[in-house]
């Protein structure tokens, strides 16, 4: 967890008790209900797995490292339309 | 070059490092650390990085801007933890043979930086009060 989601739940590394492979939306689900107070923060949260932003329908491989990526910082934002993140694997694609 | 660290930035030697006989336009943008957002006067502000993820995302923008653009080298650092008023948060600077390409180079690489690495900022504002920075929350 990073910035605001750590500050929320008050550390960094979480542990979830999960039965299975899940999705990328499984898990955000699950984030949620352990831990209530990231519950508000989620919807505009983006899953990386293996350092890449992950599609909400993605089964997470066994070992893959999971970080939860609060909006990032984007100066001045507000004057210019946003763009997704996961614009770069857009771009890849498209070649 | 890609680099996320914690001391200073030298803005002038990463300016010369992307110099060279083969460039006909060099552009550097600082980010600072800016005082007065609107009515709110800031103390510091504190970056947090995911490291990993930020170098490997920074990477990809310098793969991607080689692509679209000549360029002949391009550096981009960031800096983490506590900043005071003024003190430069970000460089990107790049090399072109001419200046359109340098300019606008630059100017993708920022705002794409800006978008898609994981790096975030505390606004410690000078009333004591602090705020993580997630545009849209």
């Amino acid at each position: 967890l990073f910035a605001l989601a750590r500050q929320r739940v008050g550390r960094g590394d979480v542990t979830l008790e999960l039965a299975g492979p899940v999705t990328v939306e499984a898990l955000k689900r699950e984030l949620g209900v352990t831990y209530p107070e990231l519950a508000p923060l989620l919807p505009h949260v983006l899953i990386a797995v293996a350092g890449e932003y992950a599609a909400d329908d993605m089964v997470i491989p066994p070992g893959a490292e999971i970080a939860a990526i609060p909006p990032v910082s984007g100066g001045s934002g507000a004057h210019r339309p946003r763009r997704h993140p996961s614009l770069l694997q857009a771009i890849e694609a498209e070649r | 070059m890609i680099e996320i660290t914690e001391a200073p930035i030298d803005h002038a030697a990463l300016t010369e490092r992307v110099r060279s006989n083969f460039t006909g336009a060099v552009c550097t943008f600082l980010g600072t650390v800016r005082e007065m957002t609107g009515d709110r006067r800031t103390a510091s502000l504190e970056y947090e990085a995911y490291p990993e993820m930020a170098l490997k995302k920074m990477a990809e923008l310098e793969a991607e801007a080689r692509r679209r653009w000549p360029l002949i080298d391009a550096a981009l650092v960031h800096r983490v933890g506590c900043l005071d008023l003024g003190e430069i948060s970000v460089v990107v600077a790049v090399s072109c043979p001419h200046r359109d390409q340098a300019f606008e180079a630059c100017r993708w690489l920022i705002d794409t930086l800006k978008d898609v690495v994981p790096i975030w900022k505390k606004e410690v504002w000078a009333d004591g009060s602090e705020e993580w920075v997630h545009p849209g929350v």
